[in-house]
């Protein structure tokens, strides 16, 4: 089943989807969204490090990214505002990462597939870096889930209650390194955010509490990780933004179905 | 009687300024303290520091082993992104049963708003929520931040009065931090006069005669004194026949 390119594309996606889903539900609620465009531009330059070292396209993402997210973690730390300074990181790292990727001797690459995704060149091995990574983000988020949401609501209802919100965030921080990651192949750096965000987004229109917006995010996302992939082969399209381009579809109809249910 | 809660010599910064300098306190079992003090005295501040959200520059906090927490914030501000009812907001950080949730919202007078969203009750309501929640865990401690902020006075004299119901019915200690004078004043066994450093501390007769609770709020208290005197009188004679 798996030698069929498409299963493999669809699995993968799949598997991104879950994960982005549920700790995308986070990044909405703390209004991390920059923060995750950081982590995820930042992919590029952990391309351009793999391809020089020729290892794992996952293993240098992976690594920029955990920097990335420490380096955000211990800078949000400081008190002000850190709204600019993450702006000169997510775009800072994503054009020294195109300047690094095109540097690199003896290598022809594809840029497009790192910046909008490959997931149809996935190959097994890749599928099970994937599954075991989205698997780990869901086992933490399932782990810290009280404290972590304690801590969105306010950390200092979680302080007075024995928790250490501080150490919760770097929790969330470093699932969105490991998201990115794994999303890297899927998805593409580019649109790794969009992949948290939209299906969250779709997801509030229905949910009454976190947990429904959190499962029902990692559904829509799955679904349209489901529609993306097939639709991406029928129109020819690149499968990354078809996939969030279906996610988007979902968020309008509900939006426009949650108007029509509560006139405002 | 043996403090619960203690705090030793805090010295406090917010940013570069320094809001708390020395600041020593401690709380006995069940008994009601109320911090008063001029905005920017770090009243909330000081709180923070006792619960463990800020870390003092110098100064030491100790909590009695295994103290529970009630906090009630100033305000709580939850994203609109975030749906989240009554209900289940009352299971952070510990999940309780149906009976013992909708116990707790009668004990503080927020009945029938169990399946409500946050987002849509009044800013009365809320509070009752927040002191709900609060003391769902039980707690050994009640704090409340200026918890009655946003109730007209007619709404926040209910809340005291809930509060006072709450703490018979736990007999925990409860302290709080408030600009209501007159109010918190008659409900306190002893009232902390706040102002960047302790100006005085005591029962509430001898803060609000002293010079220094004086000069902080001024003339501007002086309804509020006398209101206050005739429960001295009141207090006294209780004492005497003691």
């Amino acid at each position: 089943m798996l030698d069929d390119f498409m299963v493999r594309a669809t699995l993968a996606a799949i598997g991104t989807a879950i994960s982005a889903g549920g700790l995308g539900c986070f990044v909405v609620w703390r209004r991390m969204a920059y923060f995750g465009d950081a982590t995820a531009h930042a992919a590029i330059l952990g391309v351009a490090l793999a391809l020089l070292f020729g290892t794992s396209i996952f293993l240098g993402v992976g690594f920029i990214a955990f920097l990335m997210a420490v380096l955000i973690f211990s800078l949000s730390g400081k008190g002000q505002s850190v709204d600019t300074l993450l702006g000169v990181l997510a775009h800072g790292a994503l054009a020294l990462g195109l300047v690094a990727v095109t540097m690199i001797p003896n290598q022809r690459i594809n840029l497009d597939a790192y910046l909008f995704g490959d997931v149809l060149t996935v190959t097994r091995g890749d599928l099970g870096i994937i599954w075991i990574g989205a698997l780990i983000v869901a086992l933490v988020l399932w782990r810290h889930w009280t404290a972590l949401l304690t801590s969105t609501v306010s950390p200092d209802l979680a302080y007075a209650a024995g928790m250490n919100p501080r150490r919760e965030q770097l929790v969330l921080t470093l699932l969105l390194a490991a998201v990115v990651a794994v999303a890297i192949k899927v998805v593409g750096a580019l649109l790794i955010t969009a992949m948290l965000i939209i299906p969250a987004a779709a997801a509030r229109n229905f949910a009454k509490t976190p947990e429904q917006m959190a499962l029902l995010a990692s559904a829509i996302a799955a679904l349209a990780a489901l529609g993306g992939v097939r639709l991406s082969v029928v129109l020819d399209t690149p499968v990354g933004p078809t996939i969030n381009c279906v996610a988007t579809a979902i968020f309008a109809v509900g939006a426009v179905s949650g108007l029509v249910r509560r006139p405002a | 009687m043996t403090a619960i809660l203690s705090a030793t010599g805090i010295t406090a910064k917010h940013g570069r300024n320094t809001v708390l300098r020395n600041v020593d306190l401690s709380l006995n079992a069940g008994e009601i303290v109320t911090i008063v003090g001029p905005n920017g005295s770090g009243k909330s501040t000081l709180l923070r520091v006792l619960i463990g959200a800020l870390k003092p520059v110098k100064g030491k906090v100790t909590h009695k082993d295994g103290l529970r927490i009630g906090y009630v914030p100033q305000k709580l501000h939850i994203d609109p992104t975030m749906p989240m009812t009554v209900r289940r907001f009352l299971d952070l950080p510990t999940p309780v049963t149906d009976d013992e949730a909708v116990h707790a919202l009668c004990t503080c007078g927020a009945q029938g708003v169990h399946s409500q969203q946050m987002a849509s009750l009044s800013g009365g309501q809320f509070q009752r929520v927040l002191l709900a929640r609060a003391i769902l865990g039980r707690p050994d401690v009640l704090m409340l931040d200026e918890a009655t902020q946003g109730l007209d006075q007619p709404g926040s004299a209910r809340f005291y009065q809930q509060i006072d119901a709450v703490r018979r019915d736990l007999n925990c200690a409860v302290l709080m931090v408030s600009h209501e004078l007159h109010v918190v004043m008659s409900a306190s066994d002893r009232v902390i006069c706040l102002n960047g450093h302790v100006c005085c501390e005591g029962t509430p007769d001898v803060v609000s005669a002293a010079p220094a609770y004086r000069e902080l709020f001024g003339t501007g208290t002086g309804g509020a004194l006398a209101l206050y005197r005739h429960e001295h009188d009141h207090h006294h004679h209780h004492e005497a026949a003691e």
